[in-house]
Order: C-alpha cells, then sequence, then structure tokens
C-alpha cells in the first residue's frame, strides 16, 4: 500500500517537473539569470507547488496520522546553523551551473544522455560524502570547545 | 509563436504540490528528492528503503514515457561532462549539508512557513543567481 503510493507519488511529481518545463535546464538557468534574458517560469512552478502543499499541512495538523498509519512529521527546527547557510550556498552554485537540482535529475534521467547520467553519479557521491562533513560542522559549530 | 509557459508552470506546480500533499497525508513523509535519494544509501529499515525505491522508479519511469510520447525530451544540458560532474557534486553535498533541496525545503519547508525552509531557499536562490552570472556572464563557460 505504502509502496503504491510512494510510487504514484514519484510519478506524479516526475510529470508534473516535465509539464512545467524543469526538466529543461535553460528554463531553470533563464529563472537565475536576473542578469541576462530572465525567465519567471519557475516562481509560477513554485508558487503553484505551494498552494496545495500548504493545504496539506493544515489538514496534517488536524488528524492524528497519515493515512498509512505512520505519524506526521514534528514541528520544523528554527535552527539555522552552518550547514544550512554552508549547504544552500553549494547547493545554489551547483544548481545554477547546471540547471539541475536532484528531483528534475531523475525526472529527466531516461532522456538525458551521458550528462544525466554522469550529474546523478557525482551528486549520488556528493550526497554520501556530505553526512561526515555535515556531522563534523555539527560538532565544531555546536560545542567548539569540547574534546573528543 | 507565443508559449503559455507560465500556465504550464503553474500546472506543473500544482501537480508537483498535490504529489507532496499524498505524500505527506498518505504516507505521513515530506517528499524531498535530496533526503529520499540519500536515504536509499543509508542503513535503514527495508520497508523504508523499498517505500523510498518505489518513489524513485516512479521519478524516473513515468516522465521518461511521457516525455517520449509528447515529444519533451529537450533537456538542454551543457556537452562539458567536467561542468556536469563538478555541479552534480555541489548539488549533492550541498543538498544533505542542508538537509534538503528545491523540493523538501523550497516547497514543503515554505508551505509551512519553517524558517529553515525559507532560509534554504533565499540562500540557494542567491547562490544560483551569483553562479549563473560567474560562469554564463563573466567566465561564459555556460
Amino acid at each position: 500500500m505504502r509502496n503504491i503510493f510512494a510510487f504514484l507519488t514519484g510519478s506524479l511529481f516526475g510529470v508534473g517537473l516535465l509539464v512545467s518545463g524543469m526538466t529543461n535546464v535553460s528554463k531553470v538557468q533563464g529563472w537565475l539569470d536576473i542578469f541576462g534574458e530572465w525567465d519567471p517560469t519557475l516562481a509560477f512552478v513554485l508558487g503553484g507547488a505551494i498552494i496545495p502543499m500548504a493545504i496539506a499541512w493544515r489538514v496534517a495538523a488536524r488528524r492524528p496520522a497519515s493515512v498509512c498509519g505512520s505519524p506526521f512529521p514534528g514541528a520544523a527546527s528554527k535552527q539555522i546553523g552552518l550547514n544550512l547557510v554552508l549547504g544552500s550556498f553549494l547547493f545554489g552554485a551547483g544548481w545554477g551551473l547546471a540547471g539541475l537540482c536532484p528531483g528534475p535529475s531523475l525526472a529527466s534521467l531516461s532522456f538525458d544522455g551521458v550528462g544525466g547520467v554522469v550529474f546523478l553519479a557525482t551528486m549520488t557521491a556528493g550526497l554520501l560524502i556530505a553526512l561526515p562533513i555535515k556531522n563534523r560542522i555539527d560538532r565544531f559549530s555546536v560545542q567548539p570547545v569540547a574534546g573528543n | 509563436m507565443i508559449q503559455p509557459d507560465w500556465i504550464m508552470g503553474l500546472l506543473g506546480g500544482l501537480m508537483i504540490g498535490c504529489a507532496a500533499s499524498m505524500y505527506l497525508l498518505i504516507n505521513g513523509n515530506i517528499m524531498g528528492a535530496s533526503g529520499i535519494v540519500g536515504g536509499l544509501f543509508e542503513t535503514v529499515d527495508r520497508t523504508k528503503w523499498i517505500e523510498r525505491a518505489s518513489f524513485v522508479v516512479g521519478l524516473v519511469v513515468l516522465p521518461g514515457i511521457v516525455a517520449v510520447m509528447t515529444g519533451k525530451t529537450e533537456t538542454n544540458l551543457t556537452t562539458n561532462l567536467v561542468v556536469v560532474a563538478f555541479a552534480g557534486l555541489l548539488v549533492g553535498l550541498g543538498a544533505r549539508m542542508a538537509n534538503g533541496c528545491t523540493s523538501g525545503h523550497g516547497i514543503c519547508g515554505i508551505s509551512r512557513l519553517s524558517i529553515r525552509g525559507i532560509m534554504a531557499t533565499v540562500f540557494y536562490l542567491f547562490a544560483g543567481g551569483v553562479s549563473v552570472l560567474v560562469f554564463r556572464h563573466i567566465w561564459g563557460i555556460i
């Protein structure tokens, strides 16, 4: 049951990315290119996605658990740490450079040629090497003087 | 030829938002692409792994079929594989350090007014803008 809905969610997400044009990197880079020929499409995509999700969060707040029975995610953390800031900067730099982020890189994998496969491979490597780096930064910034 | 790009953007965006809503209300999860992909390589319980894998299979297969059927296979990804490889590394590393990417922070975070989601989005939009400015207009490699 959960897996069928996870599959359907992934499918709908992917088709939404395709329909909105987010698998076309020139639309993404066009949005980020405020000094060139600016393309506002991405604002409509983000806005269109946030509206149903904002309603979903309100529905979730009034229910004890999800349809499958697992609890909803806890309250969002409010801590803006070094990892969030530094990570978002690195992510944004890469996003601008290739015009791809994790969702669209998977949605376009089957028609993006060698480049799409290379991106997915190095992105996965990045996801894996991030964990030890993240933990080190957390330890460093939370307890700067604590010993090992 | 005038393409109603913003209408397609809004329509696709609504589909993405409905997908995220389904994942929250039915499965009880946050739909964050980087977290779901990264989670496949962690030692988690089998049920969670299969759930994540099902999501990824849907995300890869269905847009592929629809793209071929509708001829929307244009991606315009640069053919410079060094650029692609470096960008991928930055995206993976950054998304995991920040604990989320465009879907997790941008859509799921902003929609519940999470301060982390909003700040992450501000930071990566700024960095993305600078990145395009530097690599396209100053350096000229993309």
